[in-house]
């Protein structure tokens, strides 16, 4: 039910226009401050771009041959306005690491690190939010207080440490997980990418033994990865409920005889939910974004690694093409999260 | 009987330990079955963990680094190449014979008869021809091997010719020392591509350059299947290759970055072979009888280069004295254990004329003696650009310790690799530690580099390590240019040794180790070939 009075049809699609605007300029002026920086930061780094493609061993003939060809000798201004009318038709370059253009490499990247990131947020809200739940419920209790080591654990232990433990332990003591890579290396390049991501492109190919090990193989990275969002989820969860179970309706809807599982989980965690959710979507943001130690840890090729590599390489086309899925997956998912909002909170609407 | 599930009984028998114990017992049972035998590789597949993030390009006519002449010695073939137990010995690759004139300006190869590339094509002269025009022409950076011998874009249609459809001619501008010129041709750049291959996939008159970038056109054992840069690299067993089938259907280069990685990989048998481990890790391998450690001499040396725009390193008697303070032998037993061996020319062992003498060694006293004489008794304070990897990190810090006792304060200024690089390049460093590996087996390729300047200008057209350390010396360059027109092999080699031993008393470049490539692998791999250089590392004869 709203309060407020029905506005004239055209009033209120000009006002959604308006709005649509508004977001609209808002995106261009956000990629647009995003390429300025990163462009100027790519042109300051004490690293030759050219060296990335001749090597240390080509004559001055040849590395100016090169330096003509990636448009070097150009003007400053000059160079980022060619790069800008190159984005706008589409073409993000070639990366001069791999020899493809940028925008294939990319979407070669991003399904392994979308994989880990996908498994690693559902593993982290379905622990973490239900521990930090218990935890706030009992409050100054043993089981809060080992909850709270697992939380702090996951806020201060390096993951590249924890992440070659894991394999120390799981993989080369007991054998029951696999190794580094995606797959076994022996399965690789089996199977041709369709998608992209691998869980779906050998079920699509029939190999079976390929996805349960690729199934395998996800197991240890999106669990050390999921366990780090858990900690971080419970210990949000734990303090947004904190303070709504010292909330007045709280205590009224107990003294009403309400039932005390439906208190928690319908009243507070009702009231979590809208923080909740900024948190779940900032931590699946930077999940996204690819973790370049548990990447490297991993021999795991995805987005952290490759923008690594290529910022390390002043592979400027890679680095700028990174940058912009990198804002378009937060915008995207600030946006996303926004409109979840207005689900769970009527006033938002 | 019929079993009725009870809750109630199932609740009190949980309860008791008993069950309890069972319970836990059968999950972890289960944890074990879920996960059936490891599977080991399969019996013929080569699989091995490679640092492979250099490979910028498959295209022979741009390869020049370690990982990518490695891959290219395997999937392409070339006229000739040299025996990696004795590289003074050339023998037949494409070519079946090749002839010099006696003037030493004309070289005339036999092609081979019979030999198809993977693609089905027949090679011929017109392939020779075109792979050494190509080089040439696209003017890549491996371009200068060739193009030393007077080649360039407007005479390569008169100087590599094709005279029948299995004879190639080719006239050099000089009458070199002919081993310089043949062992040119044994080097990545001497490959030989599929001309029809590649000229189908020209674009814009690039000489089919940006598809062979990341495409095969070759004859060699192995065929390319796929690479995926930092990634893999994928071969497979070539049916059409001409000589001995290679004994192994496929062969995986997967990049893993981290020694640790490598090995565990290893330890389990998810890997054969793993290519860049640590003496750390090394050494822990060596009482696992599962696994054996194949080793060889590398060309790649280990240097200083102490820039002489730098005031105190261009005193003669500082360079000296540094050269008396650096901790060879400490560090070629510690951190370098089997990954290097004390070597102080700057050619390589194994090269003709390679200097073996070690005239240095850590002496403090004799270089306060010499820092004494130039009044520098308090010592000075230095920079060194290092990049942060292994070994060179480690041999900074022994560096930094040693230098201390004589007063020198050396600060190290850590960097990316490219970035150290960057900076040496345009002679802003004081000291740069680097390493240096020779392109091809002959000794011109470091003398090159280390013992000739022709221009010792800002704007130099030719910038070797000698100008980027502003070493300036007229005299040593007419000396390397000498050496390499001389055609008796040992007056040739004679003139390296005396070269050496000057450089290595006055030069700028403190020369410390020389590589060894070090190969962790499975027990049952057999015959994996390791030359004295990456692009003599076969496969075609490994087993397992």
């Amino acid at each position: 039910m709203s309060f407020r009075p029905e506005l004239p049809t055209r009033t209120r699609l000009i006002k959604t226009l308006k709005q649509t605007v508004r977001i609209l300029v808002m995106l261009a002026t956000t990629f647009l401050g995003l390429l300025v920086i990163t462009f100027l930061i790519g042109r300051v780094v004490p690293i030759d771009p050219v060296l990335a493609v001749v090597g240390d061993k080509a004559s001055p003939q040849v590395y100016e041959n090169a330096r003509i060809a990636m448009g070097l000798n150009l003007p400053l201004w000059k160079q980022f306005l060619i790069y800008i009318g190159n984005v706008v038709t589409g073409d993000f370059g070639t990366s001069v690491l791999t020899a493809n253009p940028v925008i294939d490499d990319i979407l070669r990247v991003f399904p392994a690190t979308f994989e880990l990131a996908v498994t690693a947020t559902v593993i982290g809200i379905v622990l973490g939010i239900p521990l930090g739940i218990l935890s706030a419920v009992k409050q100054g209790s043993f089981w809060d207080h080992v909850i709270r080591v697992i939380g702090l654990f996951g806020h201060s232990l390096p993951i590249f440490w924890l992440g070659l433990m894991g394999l120390m332990f799981f993989y080369v003591r007991l054998d029951l997980l696999p190794g580094p890579g995606r797959v076994d290396i022996f399965y690789e390049g089996i199977v041709t990418p369709v998608t992209g991501f691998l869980m779906i492109d050998s079920i699509v190919a029939g190999e079976w033994e390929i996805f349960r090990n690729a199934v395998y193989h996800l197991i240890l990275p999106a669990s050390l990865l999921g366990y780090y969002s858990m900690a971080y989820l419970l210990r949000m969860t734990r303090s947004f409920m904190i303070e709504q179970l010292g909330q007045e309706y709280i205590l009224t809807a107990r003294v009403k005889g309400v039932k005390e599982w439906k208190v928690i989980w319908g009243h507070a965690l009702g009231n979590c939910a809208i923080p909740l959710i900024t948190v779940i979507a900032l931590s699946f943001g930077t999940l996204l974004e690819g973790s370049v130690l548990t990447e490297t840890v991993f021999a795991w090729p995805g987005l952290g690694l490759y923008l690594t590599n290529s910022l390390l390489n002043a592979d400027m086309n890679a680095v700028l093409g990174c940058t912009i899925v990198v804002g378009a997956i937060f915008l995207g998912v600030n946006l996303f999260s926004d409109f979840l909002y207005k689900v769970v909170d009527p006033r938002a609407r | 009987m019929r079993f009725r599930f009870d809750p109630l009984i199932f609740k009190q028998a949980l309860k008791e330990k008993r069950v309890k114990k069972l319970f836990l017992f059968v999950f972890v049972l289960s944890l074990f079955v879920i996960q059936t035998a490891q599977a080991s590789t399969p019996k013929d597949t080569l699989v091995m963990a490679f640092n492979i993030d250099e490979i910028i390009s498959l295209d022979p006519a741009e390869i020049l680094e370690f990982a990518s002449a490695e891959c290219a010695a395997n999937a392409y073939d070339r006229m000739i190449n040299y025996n990696v137990d004795n590289v003074s010995e050339i023998y037949p690759g494409i070519a079946e014979s090749w002839e010099t004139s006696d003037d030493g300006l004309t070289y005339t190869f036999k092609i081979r008869n019979g030999v198809t590339f993977a693609s089905g094509n027949r090679l011929s002269a017109d392939d020779v021809v075109f792979s050494l025009r190509r080089v040439v022409l696209l003017d890549k950076s491996p371009a200068f091997i060739l193009t030393q011998f007077g080649f360039t874009p407007e005479n390569v249609n008169k100087t590599i010719t094709k005279v029948d459809d299995y004879t190639v001619k080719i006239i050099v501008d000089k009458a070199y020392a002919p081993s310089f010129f043949l062992y040119c041709l044994t080097s990545t750049a001497g490959s030989v591509v599929d001309k029809k291959e590649v000229m189908a996939h020209e674009k814009d008159g690039d000489l089919g350059y940006g598809w062979l970038k990341t495409g095969y056109a070759g004859s060699g054992p192995y065929k390319l299947r796929t690479w995926k840069a930092s990634e893999i690299i994928i071969l497979d067993a070539n049916k059409n290759y001409w000589g001995d089938a290679p004994k192994l259907k496929r062969v995986i280069i997967r990049h893993i970055v981290g020694s640790a990685s490598q090995r565990m990989l290893l330890e389990k048998g998810d890997i054969d072979m793993a290519r860049n481990l640590t003496a750390d890790d090394l050494k822990s391998l060596e009482s696992n009888k599962d696994i054996k450690i194949q080793k060889r001499a590398k060309g790649r040396i280990y240097y200083l280069g102490l820039n002489q725009k730098n005031k105190y390193l261009k005193i003669p008697e500082v360079r000296q004295a540094l050269k008396y303070l650096i901790d060879y032998k400490g560090m070629e037993q510690a951190f370098l254990r089997g990954k290097a061996t004390l070597h102080q020319a700057f050619l390589p062992t194994g090269f003709l004329g390679a200097l073996e003498e070690t005239p240095f060694s850590l002496d403090i006293e004799k270089a306060k003696t010499l820092l004494k004489k130039v009044g520098l008794e308090n010592g000075f304070s230095v920079a060194m650009d290092t990049r942060s990897a292994e070994p060179v990190n480690s041999m900074a810090l022994s560096i930094q310790s040693t230098f201390a006792k004589a007063g020198i304060k050396l600060e190290i200024i850590p960097g990316d690799g490219k970035q150290t690089l960057t900076k040496y390049r345009a002679r802003r460093h004081d000291i740069y530690i680097g390493d240096w590996g020779p392109d091809y087996m002959d000794p011109h390729t470091n003398a090159d580099t280390f013992a000739r300047n022709p221009d010792n200008s800002d704007d130099a057209k030719f910038k070797p390590l000698a100008w980027r350390n502003a070493w300036n010396i007229p005299e040593m360059t007419r000396k390397a240019d000498a050496a390499v027109l001389e055609r008796d092999t040992a007056k040739r080699a004679q003139m390296y040794l005396d070269l050496q031993r000057e450089h290595q008393m006055v030069s700028p470049f403190i020369v410390m180790f020389q590589d060894i490539e070090v190969v962790a692998e499975r027990a049952n791999v057999k015959n994996f070939i390791l030359g004295p250089s990456f692009d003599s590392n076969f496969y075609k004869y490994t087993t397992k």
